[in-house]
């Protein structure tokens, strides 16, 4: 049965990955990897992560592939030559290239290269017990490691996240002088004078003729 | 008695600083005065040492003195040392005193010039540098010496170095000096590896047993001592510059190129006379080229023009009798005319300045003529100094040029044929001597000598280049505007006046059968020289005879010729002018040098430059390597393209790369 | 299931990554394949976990996404703010960069 499952997901994330990879649409290619996201995360249950799966669903397809999903949607598609026009020979090197690695990583794999490789994962009864006993790839195992073991990590990994937020911002915002002429901002409307830029005058017409009375 | 001698050496190297460093800040007036002051202290020093030495024992008369010691290297010893002796005490007498005499000289005749300053610091830098040469201990101190005269020289030379002339004249001498430097060098090097030694004392002692008589080592490095003496003294072959440097200010002239200078190839010869004994081979050839020299250089003097010339020649002329007469064996003749020899011919160059100066600054004898009576005091100088040159008695000339061609007649054997030459050159020399003096101030007096009668110097209506006409200016780099003559400058007449006396008197030092001071003087500096030839009471006699008839009969010539009968000289160059062409164009030296030398080292650097420089070191060497970098560098170039999936392409490659090995190494 | 099958999974889906990232010429596709690669290796690291069966690969994997997270939100900023100024969003024409 655990067969079935892990062929349909493998399937499902290859087709993904090989979607993303070729459709000319960005939008569709986002979608593709939503599939493919949401495939892996199947195989992330399949080998007992519960809680990466979890998170992968939550996070990875839900708010990370959002956020792709303003971004293109902002950019648009730019037109036929943005597909992905790469040149025959470019094509040709990057199969090659790939096709190199994923031999390589297969030889070594199934290889003797990596004979610490166990071909069985600890079952979930595992020979030790250990495993099931503390709850392997339960939230509350994940919990205790990052609060515990892996404690400098999990202050750094947020760390990160507030630099890279406040790298997002600074990267994104606007600046006087470069932008479109024709946007506005909310703050430009507030300023009361509708957005146009024009100063009203300070004082009345009769004044501002006001050369001739003397 | 070392004190002094320093002091003969250093006070001119003090003058020259003085004049040099304080060039902005002290009126120009006293550069002059510093510089003779210089000189004058110098020639008190001499006199001092000179009186020192005769003070001392007759073993002791040959001192040296060192004052620092530079390396012990190689074997050598190499130090800053000076030979007090009785030849060094000769020649720092002669060159101080003339010197400090035309320095007096151009305190007046220099008067003008933008220039002044620079002028006496070349002047006392020259008398340092020869001064250095002479008081030199060790071969070492004295190619120093050689190599800054030869330095003072082009300055002095191209002194007026906007004329194109000069400086032209300047590079010849220097080239042509070098030439003989590297000569010198060359001997020194072959006898030091002989003997081991540079110290000058140290090598005569070892030159009997270092060589044979004739050893080819031995006569090789002194055939380059000779090059060296030949060129610095202006002898065939190496003389051509000689006549060219007398576009240097008339001072220059007298001092350089007729008292000092160009006697320091004789003071070489002298010097290294053991060497020289100990190979006669080059010691005949020396003389027999010195030989040569005085007959060609009488001869060219007959027909020269220019009235500096006609002077330089004269010069070229004795030195050769000096060189002859010191490679032969004659030292103390050789000497003894070197001494009068610089008394009478810077008599006769400062008078001849102050001729030059009356003709506005033209030298050419074809347009100048009958200045007796404007200018007495110059007349009466050329008169004292054309006698002595000439030889007659009791002039100096005459007993010191008679003493050379007694010793060469009492050497015997070949040397006759030098003694004939020798008369027959006397003969011509008192020919072209008076022929300057009669064509210069007998006959028809020319305008510039007509106004000098009526007291107003003349001034060239533009002042000009006296050798090709050209128009000049008269600031810095030209002679100034304003010309001195004797008889209006009391420096000139007062320095002059000593000269004219000296010429007069000079020869009293060494009159046979009655007076020996030179030769007793002279004795321990040539005691270990092996050339004595017999006495010859009777050849004494007839060349005394001979020598005064000569010299009366070339003036009677002279004065027929260019005066009596004024058609004559006419008549002669048509009659034998093919002889005449010859003389005029100095014996074709300058042509034969030029097409022998010059003109294969000009291909030579054309070609270096055109093809060697051009194609191989610039296009090949220069620039294969600069292309080779910059081939290179643009290959690497060409991977920072900028495309982010080349970048993103070379990664992965890396990655496949490094997989592949780790999974070769573990297999 | 042995572990075999995953890790070759996760090889042919990070190779499939790398080629995309060549491939390609818009950079949010670009952006998109990388995150290909990274969901690959996540993969590989619980299967790694799996077999030894302690939680520290799900750990690596967890803070694997969350760098993942922060590497989105700042290639998305800088391609909005390429789009900003009007420049073409293709790689190969962004390319000032070069020697």
């Amino acid at each position: 049965m655990a067969e079935v499952f892990f062929f349909l997901a493998a399937i499902g994330a290859i087709a993904g990955a090989v979607g993303t990879v070729s459709l000319r649409n960005p939008f569709y290619a986002v979608l593709a990897l939503v599939c493919h996201l949401l495939s892996l995360a199947a195989l992330f249950l399949l080998l007992r992560a519960e809680f990466v799966a979890a998170a992968q669903v939550v996070v990875y397809a839900g708010a990370v592939m959002v956020l792709y999903v303003f971004v293109v949607a902002y950019v648009g598609d730019q037109g036929a030559p943005l597909g992905g026009g790469a040149s025959g020979g470019l094509r040709v090197v990057s199969a090659l290239f790939a096709g190199a690695l994923f031999v390589e990583l297969c030889i070594a794999v199934l290889g003797t290269g990596l004979s610490a490789l166990s071909t069985e994962g600890v079952g979930i009864q595992g020979a030790t017990g250990e495993a099931a006993d503390q709850g392997f790839g339960t939230a509350a195992e994940m919990g205790r490691l990052f609060l515990t073991k892996f404690l400098v990590a999990f202050e750094a990994a947020s760390l990160l996240l507030l630099i890279a937020a406040v790298g997002a911002v600074i990267l994104a915002r606007r600046r006087s002088g470069l932008e479109d002429p024709r946007e506005i901002s909310v703050a430009d409307v507030l300023r009361g004078d509708g957005g146009t830029g024009i100063e009203a005058p300070t004082e009345s017409m009769l004044e501002s003729s006001g050369s001739g009375k003397r | 008695m070392t004190t002094s001698a320093w002091i003969v050496l250093l006070a001119p190297l003090a003058g020259f600083l003085v004049i040099a460093l304080t060039a902005k800040v002290l009126p120009w007036r006293a550069h002059g005065w510093i510089g003779t002051l210089a000189i004058a202290t110098s020639f008190a020093a001499a006199v001092a040492t000179l009186i020192a030495l005769q003070g001392r024992g007759e073993e002791e008369r040959q001192v040296v003195s060192s004052a620092w010691d530079y390396a012990v290297a190689g074997g050598v010893d190499a130090q800053l040392s000076i030979l007090i002796d009785p030849l060094s005490v000769l020649m720092i007498c002669v060159v101080s005193g003339v010197s400090m005499l035309i320095h007096l000289y151009s305190v007046a005749y220099m008067a003008s010039d933008r220039g002044y300053s620079r002028f006496f610091a070349y002047l006392n830098f020259f008398v340092f540098s020869m001064l250095l040469l002479v008081l030199a201990a060790n071969f070492l101190l004295l190619i120093i010496g050689w190599a800054f005269v030869g330095a003072a020289s082009y300055f002095l030379i191209s002194f007026w170095y906007r004329r194109t002339t000069a400086t032209a004249a300047g590079i010849k001498a220097f080239v042509i000096n070098v030439l003989g430097d590297v000569g010198l060098v060359l001997g020194t090097f072959f006898i030091l590896r002989g003997t081991g030694s540079v110290d000058f004392l140290q090598v005569f002692e070892r030159i009997p047993e270092a060589f044979a008589r004739n050893d080819g080592d031995l006569v090789a490095g002194a055939l380059l001592l000779l090059v060296g003496a030949f060129a610095k003294s202006a002898q065939v072959p190496f003389h051509t510059w000689l006549p060219d440097a007398m576009e240097g200010p008339t001072p220059v002239s007298a001092l350089i190129h007729a008292a000092t200078m160009v006697t320091a190839g004789v003071y070489l010869i002298a010097r290294m006379h053991p060497i020289f004994e100990q190979a006669p081979a080059a010691a005949d050839v020396g003389a027999i080229l010195g030989c040569a020299t005085l007959i060609i250089a009488a001869t060219i003097g007959l027909v020269v023009t220019d009235l500096k010339r006609v002077i330089a020649y004269s010069t070229m002329s004795q030195i050769g009798y000096m060189v002859m007469a010191v490679s032969a064996g004659a030292y103390v003749a050789g000497l003894f005319h070197l001494m009068t020899h610089a008394f009478f011919k810077a008599l006769l160059f400062m008078a001849a300045g102050s001729v030059i100066s009356a003709m506005g600054g033209e030298q050419n004898l074809d347009r100048m003529g009958g200045f007796k009576k404007a200018m007495p005091f110059t007349y009466g100088c050329f008169i004292i100094g054309g006698l002595a040159l000439a030889g007659v008695p009791p002039f100096s000339g005459f007993f010191s040029k008679d003493d050379i061609l007694l010793v060469m007649g009492e050497e015997g054997g070949w040397h006759w044929v030098l003694y004939a030459v020798g008369y027959v050159g006397a003969f011509l020399t008192a020919i072209y001597t008076w022929r300057m003096i009669f064509r210069a101030f007998w006959g028809e007096p020319v305008e510039q000598a007509r106004e000098l009668e009526h007291g107003h110097l003349y001034h060239a209506p533009e002042p000009f280049n006296p050798a090709n006409g050209e128009i000049e200016d008269t600031d810095v780099g030209f002679p100034g505007p304003e010309h001195h003559i004797a008889e209006r400058a009391w420096t000139m007449k007062v320095a002059m006046a000593a000269l004219a006396v000296l010429a007069i008197v000079g020869g009293i030092v060494l009159i046979p059968h009655t007076t020996t001071w030179l030769e007793t003087f002279l004795e321990p500096t040539f005691a270990d020289s092996t050339i004595h030839p017999a006495e010859n009471d009777s050849l004494l006699l007839v060349g005394l005879v001979l020598g005064a008839v000569l010299a009366l009969g070339g003036i009677f010539i002279a004065y027929t010729v260019w005066v009596r009968r004024p058609g004559t000289s006419a008549q002669w160059q048509a009659r034998f002018s093919g002889l005449h062409k010859l003389f005029v164009n100095k014996w074709y030296f300058d042509e034969a040098i030029d097409f022998l030398i010059v003109r294969p080292a000009a291909w030579f650097g054309r070609w270096g430059q055109q093809t060697f420089e051009r194609v191989f070191v610039n296009g090949t060497l220069v620039g294969g390597t600069s292309g080779i970098v910059r081939a290179g560098s643009a290959a690497v170039r060409a991977a920072q393209s900028g495309f982010l999936r080349a970048y993103a392409a070379l990664l992965l490659l890396g990655v496949v790369a490094v997989g592949l090995y780790f999974l070769i190494q573990s297999a | 299931m042995s572990m075999e099958w995953y890790l070759v999974v996760s090889a042919l889906i990070f190779s499939i990554g790398a080629g995309g990232v060549l491939v390609r010429r818009n950079p949010l596709v670009i952006l998109l394949c990388l995150e290909l690669m990274l969901n690959g290796s996540n993969l590989a690291l619980v299967t790694f976990a799996r077999m030894h069966g302690n939680g520290d690969g799900q750990i690596f994997a967890l803070i694997v996404m969350v760098v993942a997270a922060c590497e989105v939100a700042v290639g998305l900023g800088l391609i909005v703010a390429i789009f900003r100024r009007r420049l073409p969003i293709d790689v190969d024409e962004l390319r000032e960069l070069q020697g």
